[in-house]
Order: C-alpha cells, then structure tokens, then sequence
C-alpha cells in the first residue's frame, strides 16, 4: 500500500472515509459536484487540513507536512499554469534539477506528452488540450509520490478529450506511483481507471473494481440511474467489413461499432441499464443485434414507474431498466429465463475499452 | 528663479518613500490580500485613513506625535542630539505614513488579482512560500507593485498640508519645491512659481506615463 488516507471533519465541509491506493494503480473518485470529491484531493495535497487527517505515503505520515515538501504532482480542472512562463519554464518550475539539467529533463517530459515543439510557447498561445499535456507535464515533473488529477478533462471538448485519454494509456508506464483520479464522468472512469471509489457528502458510498460498483445499488443511488450499467468483459472475435465489430461472449455474440483493438483481445464493455430490453422469447424481426441469453438473478423495484432487473448472461451480471408494467407483464420472477436485448449503436466507443 | 534646492529635497524625499514603503507594502499588502481575517475591514480601514483625513488634521496629530511631550519625540531627541519635529527624518516618517494608501492600495489589488489556484500549483510544484511570492506572485503582480511606487513618489512630490505642519520650511531641511511654490507665490515671484510649477507638471506627467506604458507592456505579455 503506497497511498493511505483517512479524513474526518464536521465543518466547514464534512468528511468521513478512507481509502488506499496501491502504487501503479489508478483509483477513479466519482460522484456528485459538491460531494467532496476535490477537497480529498486537496486534502492530499496539503492545501486543505481537515479536523482529522491521516495520510500515510509509502510509510510516512505527511499531515503536519508543508505543501511544498510533499512530492505530489496535481493537474487542476483549469490546468493552473503560470501564465508569465513558457511552457518549458511552467515544467522547470517544479522541477528539482538547476541549469541544463533541467532544461533537458523539461524537453524529455514536454516530448513525452507530445509538445516537444511547442516548449516556447508561453500558456496564452497553447490550446485547452495542449495546456493540460503541459500541466501534466508539469505534475510529473515534481517526480511525485503521488499523482493527483482533478477533473482534469472537463475543460476540454470531446476530440480533445479523445486523444489526452490516448496520451494517459500511452503515459501508464510513467505512472509508478498512486494515481487519484477525480471525476463525475462513468465513461472516462471506466475508461483509465483501475478501481473506483463513489463518495456522497463526504463520505464513501462504496469501493471496488468498476464491474463491482457498477452492480451497487448505493452506488447507483449516488450516481444516478442514468450513468448505472453493469460491464461485460468479452473477446475481439472479427471486424466485419460494414463496421461493426463481432465479439465474443459466453451469453452470444455482441455486435459493436468497429474498435481498434486487434482479434483476440479481451474488451470491458459498458452497457446502460436503460440500454437493454428483456424478451421472455428470442426476438425475430427485430433491428437490435444483440440478443444475450440469461435467467433473472433479482428484481428491484423502487418508488417509480421502473425496476432494476439483474440477469445473468454467460455467468455475468447484466443490468436491465425496465417498467414495473414490464416485469408483469412479461412474468419475470427469480429466476426466469430471458433475453436480454440492446442496439448495437446504443454501445458508444467509449464504452469499449481493453 | 527655479528652487533647486527644494526641488532635490523633493525628490530625495519621495525617491526615500518609495524605497521604503514599496517593500513593507509588498509584504503587508499580500497578507491583506491573503487574509480572511474579520478584522480586515476595520485594518483596510485604518490603512485608507490618511486619503480622507484633511492634511492639516494628520499634520497636527504628527507633529504632536513627533513634538518634545510625546514618547517618541523625547526618544528621538536622546538618541541623535536633535527633534524630530522639523527635521527630514521627521518629514520623510511623516511621508510614509501620509503615503501608505498610496502605495498599500494597488499592491494588495495586484495581490489579490493573482488567483489562488496559482498559488496551489506552486506549493504542488515544491515551492515555498517566498519562493511563491518571487518566482509567480511578484512578476504577475509587479505593474500594481509599480503604480503603488509611482503614485507614492507623485504624490510625495506635491504633499504640502502635512509637509507645511511637520517640517515648516527649513530651506534644504524641509523646504520641498510644493513649499518654495507657496513661497513664491505669497511674495508675488510669479515667474519663478510658473517655471517651478511647469518643472513639477513635467516630472509629474513623465513619471504617470512611463508607468502606464509599462504597466500596458506587462499586461499584454501575460494575458
């Protein structure tokens, strides 16, 4: 356990969770705006005390630790970059090494995130997303022991977005250390992180592998249902020549929009509850190309009109939204055999990933 | 006749004012522009006193600060042989005090303009607070750290209430060119009035322009 943290306050913003972050791992921190999500971080940082803090990194206690002493790298929502410094001098301000020592070590970590030909500049005349590969930059600089990322793509538009994720992927051999990952996006959690924790109201709702808090109701509740969908893991099976892809799955054939990753790779896929039909017969005539054979796990029905209904395909647990309407009229009970359908173009992209 | 004499104390005086009031001001105005104290209101208060106060009224309670009965003055005149009152220590500690809204005001707005965020990425990026303060606050702050030292040294140039109360007129003691005006005027030497009054205007106007014109450079290679 590289990153340990515990925090405890009553007021002005209230706390109460912990967590650990192993080195290497990048822990996605999800939830609502004003959940506190950011003071964690900030927490971390040391620009934030509350009441009680604990927050062990690699064996040492950092609490009464001034800000400046702390080896940690931030990358803030609107990037943070000194405005009077190119971009080289933005990466050479947290870097420890003097002269031109520093100046190639800026050069190597600017060529790192792809603007090797841009170090002159100065942040008024980079674009959103070159700012933040530099504020990235920047926070690797500072060699840190832990990597903070606060919102870091919301400023950005979606191409943008795209192609700073790409950069993240590339950049994972870099990151030996503990990364936090602040973010209120399912999509992009799912996309970079490895585990994630869902806080509310200062405090943690619940942990775990994505697949697992995806399927938690306490999750589902702080999240709303919209973002809630189990995830699949299935293999690469053909790119069709009409640009769908074919993949593999215990429960049948999923048919997406073509991704990049070679046959035979193992995808996660994303699929929103509210995505998916049940039919208690194999549909024909239909235009939907995914049909999963399941059985019903459970039903829960909450105050409204729907239902959350958990059908295991293939020894997975796949989420269905439903009308209570639905669920009778259809029979389902525990257990019930079913078939779950979906749109293959209701599966964005970005909802596959390796 | 132009009053050289009063026109160098003038300058000395204000050029001494701005030496060391400008430094105090960057230290003070940045904790001000930091502070979420609630006192605050009541400090900035006290700070903005002398641009309300009449000359003649913060000249009176100086002199009687600065004068033989007071702590201060009896110290003084232990301590160098001579009062404090009617002397150029006494008019340059006068001068500052008259002076720290001048030179407090734009530099604790200068501070206060540098968004906090930036000084979260420095302290993530290791530095230390006076690191902060040198490397990031400073060069974005440095045109207000500018004005406040060119309206501190254009305003000492033409003080003549508190000038006229603490220092009287001791010709190369504390006779500054906006008292040798005021002489001349009372003893109907218009001439040397006009050429000492068109020599303040000019060094007044030059002094306001190339501050303005800085201050325009900087900004434009920051935003």
């Amino acid at each position: 356990m590289t990153l340990f943290i515990r925090l405890k306050a009553q007021a002005p913003i209230p706390l109460d969770l912990s967590f650990s972050v192993e080195a290497g791992q990048i822990l996605a921190l999800v939830g609502p705006s004003g959940s506190g999500k950011s003071t964690v971080l900030r927490s971390i940082a040391g620009l934030y005390h509350p009441e009680e803090t604990t927050i062990t990194v690699r064996g040492k206690e950092w609490r009464d630790m001034a800000p400046h002493k702390r080896r940690v790298g931030m990358v803030f929502q609107n990037y943070a970059l000194f405005p009077h410094l190119t971009a080289r001098g933005n990466v050479c301000a947290a870097l420890d090494e003097k002269g031109m020592d520093a100046t190639k070590e800026a050069n190597r970590l600017l060529d790192l995130v792809g603007l090797g030909d841009m170090a002159e500049r100065r942040p008024a005349e980079l674009s959103g997303g070159q700012q933040q590969r530099v504020a990235i930059a920047r926070a690797l600089a500072r060699k840190p022991d832990v990597l903070l990322l606060d919102e870091p793509f919301s400023a950005v538009d979606r191409p943008t977005r795209e192609s700073l994720y790409a950069e993240i992927e590339a950049l994972r051999s870099e990151l030996s250390m503990p990364v936090v990952l602040v973010t209120h996006d399912m999509d992009e959690a799912q996309r970079l992180a490895d585990r994630m924790a869902v806080i509310d109201q200062g405090r943690l709702v619940c942990q775990g592998s994505l697949a697992e808090v995806a399927l938690d109701p306490k999750a589902m509740r702080v999240l709303g249902l919209r973002q809630t969908g189990a995830v699949l893991t299935a293999k690469v099976a053909a790119h069709d020549t009409d640009g769908i892809t074919r993949l593999a799955h215990p429960a049948g054939a999923l048919f997406v929009p073509q991704i990049r990753e070679d046959i035979g790779t193992e995808v996660k896929l994303r699929l929103l509850a509210h995505d998916v039909m049940l039919a208690n017969a194999r549909p024909t005539g239909i235009s939907a190309l995914n049909i999963l054979e399941g059985k019903v796990v459970s039903i829960a029905f909450g105050d409204g009109p729907g239902a959350m209904v958990h059908v295991d395909a293939g020894g997975e647990i796949l989420l269905a939204r439903i009308t209570r309407r639905s669920v009778a009229s259809l029979g389902l009970v525990e257990g019930s055999p079913c078939f779950a359908v979906l749109k293959s173009l209701a599966i964005a992209r970005d909802r596959v990933h390796r | 006749m132009m009053d050289w004499q009063a026109l160098n104390l003038s300058l000395l005086l204000a050029a001494l004012t701005a030496a060391i009031l400008v430094p105090v001001s960057v230290f003070v105005g940045r904790r001000l522009a930091l502070s979420k104290s609630k006192s605050l209101p009541v400090i900035e208060a006290l700070i903005a006193l002398p641009l309300v106060l009449p000359p003649t009224v913060l000249g009176f309670y100086l002199l009687t600060a600065f004068g033989k009965g007071s702590p201060l003055g009896e110290l003084w005149q232990t301590v160098f042989g001579h009062s404090l009152a009617f002397s150029f220590e006494g008019l340059l500690l006068a001068s500052i005090i008259v002076n720290i809204p001048f030179a407090m005001q734009p530099i604790q707005r200068g501070f206060e303009a540098v968004p906090q965020e930036l000084r979260d990425a420095a302290a993530c990026s290791g530095m230390s607070p006076l690191e902060t303060l040198w490397k990031i606050e400073l060069p974005l702050a440095w045109p207000a750290v500018l004005t406040g030292a060119v309206l501190t040294f254009a305003h000492t140039l033409g003080e003549f209430g508190v000038v006229l109360m603490v220092g009287g007129a001791i010709p190369g003691e504390t006779k500054t060119i906006a008292i040798s005006i005021y002489d001349k005027v009372q003893s109907f030497d218009a001439r040397s009035a006009a050429e000492m009054s068109s020599v303040l205007l000019a060094v007044s106007v030059t002094t306001i322009t190339l501050t303005f014109l800085m201050s325009r450079k900087i900004g434009r290679r920051l935003s």
